[in-house]
């Protein structure tokens, strides 16, 4: 006879970096339930607010996610610019957005590379990383930084890309399309990778939907929502398509993540072709008074900046909801009558960040 | 169902060099704007204070009183702020990585050679000040 038991997963695992710690209610290899636990990693980053003024708080944005940290910052400053209605230089709104691609890139690599090391595939956790490499350079080479940018500031950016410098990293990019390409057909035509993720952690579109779910796990469900359709920075200015799969499992989420790559790619060579001349940043005076929900779309899903300023140099409020924290319900949802051994792949496809989750 | 799809990928492997760098024996990857450590000219410096007082960090201490600038590289972040911000250019940003240390001994203090002379507040003349009363 069956017996259930309790078997805790994490907060340290050899699959996830992160310290997210599951309670998983075990009964004959089948998990019944699974409780999430979180709060080892808080900061407190979201009360400095009010001991920074609000140009320097970009500095603490950025920090808090080594991995879209520009998007953070980015998201911030556009928040702080709406309350002070500041307009922003079209110049410094598409490298906004070259930035945002290139941290897309980094991230889906990333991601990508652990999921592949979470099924046991290392040779090709290995080649992700590589081609990461020439992201992470260009990264380096046009912000200063590979891991935070610093390149957010409220006004504008804080450096220029030259336009030999672009078309070097359109170049760049064209070359590792090829191999990109290959390296996905592991992802997604190989029978020991399809075997591994083919109707694993089913997540209906209605699910998905009622439980909030943001980004790739949402886009996995073919429910077609991504915050840049609505124009921020500068793609309303881009063709933009967001990536939809039906399979509504580990398999379409994934598939997600890799489409979106060359999707990027576009976007990038795009931004760099229709990129305007003119100034990066406008000198922002005054004291923020008001309130703005700012959102973005970050590797993840949807990111909002809660901004609140009461007329001082120091914001009153600011709270972030990040797409980790919107992914977690319907995490519990997948992991419900899953095998054991499935719990390390289904967890890594909403790509869980507990640096974002609890700041 | 497709096998081998990975074959491409060993062969094109077995054939290349290795993609990684063979560090130290080859030099690591550095841009002319990357971010490693920042470094100051004391001759130029006027010790004004502003790298102190925009440092989000609190790492940049200046003592105009001993002629001295100071950094504690352990809270620096490196953020290139103090650069931008520096009137006179004195400051740079290095792009070698700082060493390690083992134990808390990152503070770096430089002995600056010029110091500015406070202002002089204007001595109101006893005349202006009776008419002010």
């Amino acid at each position: 006879m069956s017996k259930k038991i309790v078997v805790p997963f994490g907060p340290q695992h050899p699959v996830l970096p992160e310290p997210l710690h599951l309670d998983l209610v075990v009964e004959d290899e089948k998990v019944k339930e699974a409780i999430p636990g979180v709060g080892y990693i808080h900061r407190g980053l979201e009360t400095l607010v009010q001991k920074r003024e609000y140009p320097e708080y970009v500095y603490i944005a950025e920090r808090i996610c080594g991995i879209c940290s520009f998007i953070h910052g980015m998201t911030y400053c556009q928040g702080v610019e709406t309350m002070m209605n500041v307009e922003v230089p079209e110049r410094a709104e598409f490298l906004r957005v070259i930035w945002s691609e290139y941290s897309r890139m980094h991230s889906h690599l990333l991601w990508l590379g652990l999921f592949a090391d979470s099924m046991g595939f290392e040779n090709l956790f290995m080649d992700a990383w590589r081609l990461r490499e020439h992201v992470l350079d260009d990264m380096e080479a046009t912000t200063g930084g590979r891991v935070i940018q610093g390149s957010a500031k409220v006004g504008g950016v804080r450096r220029d890309i030259s336009s030999e410098k672009l078309d070097e990293m359109v170049t760049g990019l064209e070359g590792i399309r090829g191999e990109l390409k290959d390296m996905m057909d592991v992802f997604l035509l190989d029978s020991s990778v399809k075997s591994r993720l083919r109707n694993i952690g089913m997540l209906s579109p209605e699910d998905a939907y009622e439980l909030g779910a943001v980004g790739p796990t949402l886009r996995g469900s073919s429910v077609a929502s991504d915050v840049r359709m609505n124009g921020y920075a500068a793609y309303d200015r881009l063709h933009f398509e967001p990536v939809v799969e039906d399979g509504c499992d580990c398999y379409a989420r994934c598939a997600v993540r890799a489409k979106e790559l060359f999707s990027s790619i576009d976007l990038i060579k795009e931004a760099a072709q229709k990129i305007p001349d003119g100034p990066i940043e406008v000198k922002v005076t005054g004291k923020p008074e008001g309130e703005y929900f700012s959102r973005a779309e970050q590797p993840r899903g949807e990111v909002i900046h809660y901004v609140k300023g009461n007329g001082t140099k120091k914001l009153a409020r600011h709270r972030v909801r990040t797409p980790t924290m919107a992914n977690i319900p319907p995490l519990v949802k997948m992991l419900e009558g899953c095998e054991f051994a499935d719990v390390p792949v289904i967890t890594l496809t909403i790509d869980p960040c507990i640096g974002c989750l609890e700041r | 169902m497709v096998y081998f799809e990975m074959a491409k990928t060993v062969v094109k492997s077995l054939i290349n060099g290795p993609s990684t760098i063979r560090y130290p024996a080859e030099p690591a990857k550095e841009y002319p704007i990357s971010r490693g450590h920042v470094t100051i000219d004391p001759a130029r410096c006027i010790s004004c204070g502003m790298c102190m007082r925009k440092c989000p960090a609190d790492a940049i201490c200046v003592r105009r009183d001993e002629k001295l600038w100071e950094i504690d590289l352990f809270k620096c972040h490196v953020c290139n702020c103090c650069v931008e911000v520096c009137p006179v250019h004195c400051l740079t940003m290095d792009t070698d990585y700082r060493p390690a240390f083992s134990k808390h001994d990152g503070v770096k203090v430089v002995k600056i050679t010029y110091v500015k002379p406070e202002k002089k507040k204007p001595v109101k003349k006893p005349a202006e000040e009776k008419s002010e009363e």
